[in-house]
């Protein structure tokens, strides 16, 4: 029983130390970029990587996603009548919750874990501590950038991620519940407000920012030679994904409350 | 040679796990002068070069190089100190994503404003030192462990550092590529006045190139001196460690 205890304790502790190690370096990163300490050369590199490199599964997930809301929607609205609300349901669950969230899924399993492994390789083949030596500080170095990618990149992935899915129910709609493109739109041109989407990317916002700290967190403090890169890398994106639909709800709730 | 000490090293403990790795290390270290701690693999003497770059903080113990307490320096104190100090590690530890002109060239672009042009003149006179001319374009992965630990200390050395802490540099390479980064290590002694310290368990290396030697075990310093007198030592742990008998105090 005390072992027990103990152990609950010490993963307490544990979790603690976690987030106090991303808080900290969360707020060193915005250290280096208050101090315009930016790299534009990496930065961009690192959009690049992060970017357009995951639209295609950015797209292709969503638009599933948004076809398979739209096939279950669509099925109930037109059994009950109401099938020209279909559009309007289907955009307001991508912009402000399938968007959002499921980019951020997507980019921590693609971006977010390739992140992990090169700072984490970087870490146990010594070149973080040849970096420091070198006089240049990794996070200033390695991580500013891809915070700033992942910012910038994310809530962009996201927008795609809302069309696509859009156009997926839209399509699903058409073909499978006989709903006519023009009163699709209409749902949609009457249901969605602007606020909606940049509420919606405000959320990408969030997600980007646990992706990166997250990521880079894992990848800098790995131990133990390949097999600790694997670990690093596979806590990477389940704490992200956890983290991801933590502050989904919360934000959420939040930011589209009930009244 | 200037005998005035360069890197001061006083009472140094360092605790890593629960146990003293490094116990009340005391060191001086001339300026131009090679230092080569040696002692068995995992004794700590790459501790005591992280330590002595800041890479690890010890647990007690002063290391004062040019007049400054390492362990005491900010972070921004600390990277301006690490400018004249290079380290070429055991790994060597190349950036993996740059090519070799690139990591050489590192330092310079970080820390200067020269021309571009600059730049690749001074990235390909440092290669023609470690003698791996026309290489600027390669990637560390396509360089053989010994090409690599040169072109690390052509990294290093890019800056023109008063001070090389060199991890383990001739581990894992053939006896001639070892005598080769002895020669290097003695030809930037000898050209540039650089101070180095060196830690290894590669006993021909170690004589060749120290002016003083120290024995690291169990966590402290059993002996120093110039590699004449480690030679003569009558310290059991030093005898035997020289020989490389399997019999004596030394536990493996």
């Amino acid at each position: 029983m005390l072992i027990i205890i103990e152990d609950f304790g010490l993963s307490v502790i544990r979790l603690f130390e976690y987030i106090g190690g991303l808080v900290f370096l969360f707020l060193e990163t915005l250290g280096w970029i208050g101090r315009g300490s930016i790299r534009p050369r990496l930065t961009v590199e690192q959009m690049a990587i992060l970017g357009v490199n995951s639209i295609l599964i950015v797209v292709v997930t969503t638009a599933f996603a948004g076809a398979v809301l739209s096939l279950e929607l669509a099925k109930q609205a037109v059994k009950f009548g109401v099938g020209r609300y279909v559009g309007g349901g289907v955009a307001i669950a991508m912009i402000r919750e399938f968007g959002p969230m499921l980019t951020a899924i997507v980019v921590a399993g693609r971006a977010g874990s390739a992140i992990t492994a090169e700072l984490g390789s970087m870490k146990v083949t010594e070149q973080i501590d040849a970096l420091m030596a070198l006089a240049t500080n990794p996070v200033r170095y390695l991580v500013v950038p891809r915070f700033l990618a992942c910012i910038v990149m994310i809530p962009m992935l996201t927008m795609f991620a809302n069309l696509a899915g859009t156009t997926g129910g839209g399509i699903v709609a058409y073909f499978l519940a006989g709903i006519e493109p023009h009163i699709f739109l209409n749902s949609i041109k009457n249901t969605v407000i602007l606020s909606d989407l940049w509420r919606g990317l405000d959320k990408s916002i969030v997600f980007a920012a646990e992706i990166a700290l997250v990521s880079c967190f894992q990848g800098l403090n790995t131990t133990g030679g390949a097999a600790g890169v694997g670990q690093a890398t596979t806590g990477s994106v389940v704490y992200s994904i956890i983290l991801i639909f933590i502050s989904n709800f919360l934000l959420s709730a939040w930011l589209f409350p009930i009244h | 040679m200037n005998k005035e000490p360069m890197i001061t090293i006083r009472n140094l403990t360092m605790r890593l796990g629960g146990r003293d790795v490094l116990h009340n290390v005391n060191l001086e270290i001339g300026r131009g002068e090679t230092l080569v701690v040696m002692g068995l693999s995992g004794v700590g003497k790459s501790t005591l070069l992280k330590c002595m770059t800041g890479l690890l903080k010890p647990a007690n113990g002063t290391i004062i190089i040019e007049g400054k307490d390492i362990t005491k320096l900010k972070p921004a104190e600390l990277n301006e100190l690490r400018k004249n100090i290079g380290m070429v590690f055991q790994s060597p530890a190349l950036f993996d994503s740059l090519t070799v002109g690139e990591n050489v060239a590192f330092g310079l672009r970080e820390h200067t404003r020269l021309p571009e042009e600059e730049i690749q003149r001074i990235v390909a006179e440092k290669l023609a030192i470690v003698d791996l001319e026309g290489m600027e374009s390669l990637f560390p992965s396509q360089l053989s462990g010994g090409m690599q630990k040169r072109a690390s200390l052509a990294r290093t050395i890019t800056t023109n550092p008063e001070v090389i802490l060199y991890d383990e540099p001739t581990t894992g390479l053939d006896p001639i590529m070892s005598n080769v980064i002895n020669e290097l290590i003695m030809y930037l002694q000898k050209e540039f006045s650089v101070t180095s310290v060196v830690v290894t368990h590669d006993l021909e290396s170690a004589f060749k190139i120290g002016n003083q030697i120290a024995m690291l075990y169990e966590a402290v310093i059993v002996e120093k001196g110039s590699p004449e007198e480690i030679k003569k030592s009558e310290n059991p742990v030093v005898k035997q460690f020289i020989t490389g008998s399997a019999l004596g105090p030394i536990k493996v």
